[in-house]
């Protein structure tokens, strides 16, 4: 098993709010990782973290064998990581043409063949091709923030909260389409609907205070009522 | 009615002017989030290069484009060397914008000399046509048609083009745009520069139309910049270009009909936007 990202012991401060005091783990290639944890348990900004959004004063993350913290966002994208943040970061006055192009590396076959790929994943998209992201449904901002990491040939893609806000229908769709993705690309989630977790995530980490506390696979998590009645406040 | 057709002239004129001023600031606003209060200064400095040039070589084409040159310059060097050190923190932008702003004030005395400097049309823009009872001054109509032509040329790029599709969305949200591997800092520069050019076509079109030229011109118009900005929408360059057509209208029509509230009339107008739409005209969404 590869291990393709490995963040060890990041420490983040927002302002004067030491936010982040020790988060690890390791992503295999090829599998999805769920972050779990609490409502501001630091789960978004450990993904920020990791784009250099937020960087990190302590702590290393490694990439493909490369150090990334302290590089600049642009930089950490480019080594092939796409990002869809929690609140979609749509261009709201860009079409969704206009927002697939603005993402475009380049104009090769292969992102061509990408782009046609998430068009019959996302039909909706191809619907609604000239029509202002600021002007789409809630699932369909979050399809077009999916579209838009996939497009590259990323080898991460890290998801912050795809399910947030959005109708159990329209979960059910994102969840199919995130496992379509799953078979050609490793995925950080970061997800509090537990049942989206449960479904798509191969291993998982639980985040509390800023600190990884537990980890494992999927299925022990299913099985262990305990640990996510203490963490998750599922009963 | 040919004395309405005159004032809606003079009032595009000086909304044409006002427009390439605004655009500038508006985009680097938009997209940078920088106060910048030298604006003003590229302006001047525009206006007089551009006059030392047509003066000395009588080539006005020549004086436009060297405005514009030193516009692009003043304006790299100031986005690398001033603005970078106090991204984010819009206390020191001001600040030092505004000290900026008076050192290219001072500099345009010192290389210049304090006084005023006429400024002429070239010859070929001198005059005007006269249409029935209308009189068209030909430099007014010709201050109106490179701004619209500006317009169109920057709506252009940043409609169609990619680098234009980058300015637009890191107006919108410029995280992203890193997140998407784009290099924000050259599109801050290329932004800036760009905004600066314009300042500077601004202040060499404005010498012959207001006769002369003198270094304090710059912080002047750029109030009436930083008005349009806020009334068209910051960040909005369409609502830069609406903006300045209503300020330089409502301007001219005032000066006629009213002339006591003239000066007042464009801080009337912001209030009152201001007050129905505190976003201004054009809100640019995220």
């Amino acid at each position: 098993m590869t291990t393709i990202l490995n963040v060890e012991q990041i420490e983040t401060y927002i302002g004067q709010y030491h936010i982040l005091q020790g988060v690890s783990f390791e992503v295999p290639k090829g599998e999805v990782t769920v972050l779990l944890g609490r409502n501001g348990a630091g789960k978004t900004t450990t993904l920020r973290s990791i784009m250099g959004l937020n960087p990190p004063s302590k702590g290393k993350i490694v990439f493909q064998n490369k150090e990334i913290q302290g590089m600049p966002t642009y930089k950490i994208a480019g080594l092939g990581i796409g990002y869809v943040p929690e609140d979609q970061g749509i261009f709201g006055e860009l079409t969704v043409e206009e927002n697939i192009r603005v993402a475009m590396k380049d104009n090769s076959d292969a992102t061509m063949e990408r782009i046609t790929k998430v068009l019959e994943l996302f039909p909706d998209l191809k619907k609604f091709w000239k029509k202002e992201g600021g002007h789409l449904s809630g699932g369909q901002k979050q399809m077009l923030s999916i579209a838009r990491a996939y497009i590259n040939e990323n080898d991460l893609l890290l998801i912050d909260e795809p399910s947030k806000g959005l109708a159990p229908i329209v979960v059910e769709r994102v969840m199919e389409s995130l496992q379509d993705l799953k078979k050609s690309t490793t995925i950080v989630l970061v997800e509090q609907n537990f049942h989206m977790a449960s479904s798509i995530g191969d291993r998982f980490y639980i985040i509390d205070d800023g600190k990884t506390v537990y980890s494992g696979e999927m299925h022990e998590l299913n099985e262990n009522q305990d640990l996510k009645k203490k963490y998750l406040g599922i009963a | 009615m040919e004395l309405v057709i005159n004032l809606i002239i003079n009032g595009l004129a000086t909304g044409m002017l006002i427009f390439l001023l605004a655009a500038g600031l508006t985009l680097i606003f938009g997209l940078m989030s920088v106060l910048n209060f030298s604006h003003g200064g590229f302006f001047a400095w525009g206006a007089y290069m551009g006059i030392w040039l047509f003066t000395t070589t009588g080539n006005y084409l020549l004086a436009i484009l060297g405005a514009m040159a030193v516009g692009l310059l003043l304006g790299a060097f100031t986005e690398r060397v001033i603005i970078k050190p106090v991204y984010g923190n819009h206390i020191r932008q001001i600040l030092i914008t505004l000290g900026l702003m008076l050192v290219l004030q001072e500099m345009l005395k010192v290389v210049w000399g304090p006084n005023q400097l006429p400024a002429r049309a070239p010859e070929f823009l001198s005059g005007s046509w006269v249409i029935g009872d209308i009189v068209i001054i030909k430099y007014r109509a010709f201050i109106i048609l490179v701004g619209f032509l500006v317009f169109f040329l920057v709506h252009f790029m940043l409609k169609k083009t990619k680098i234009g599709l980058v300015v637009r969305a890191g107006v919108m949200n410029k995280e992203m745009v890193q997140a998407l591997g784009i290099n924000i800092n050259r599109v801050f520069m290329f932004v800036f520069m760009l905004g600066s050019a314009m300042a500077a076509l601004s202040g060499v079109l404005l010498a012959p139309y207001s006769g002369v030229i003198y270094a304090e011109m710059g912080l002047e118009f750029a109030i009436l910049a930083f008005i349009v900005v806020v009334i068209g929408g910051m960040g909005s360059f369409p609502g830069s270009l609406f903006a300045a057509i209503l300020v330089g209208l409502s301007g001219a029509f005032m000066t006629y009909y009213v002339p006591d509230l003239s000066l007042a009339v464009n801080m009337l107008l912001m209030v009152i936007v201001l007050s129905i739409r505190p976003e201004g005209l054009f809100k640019v969404k995220g």
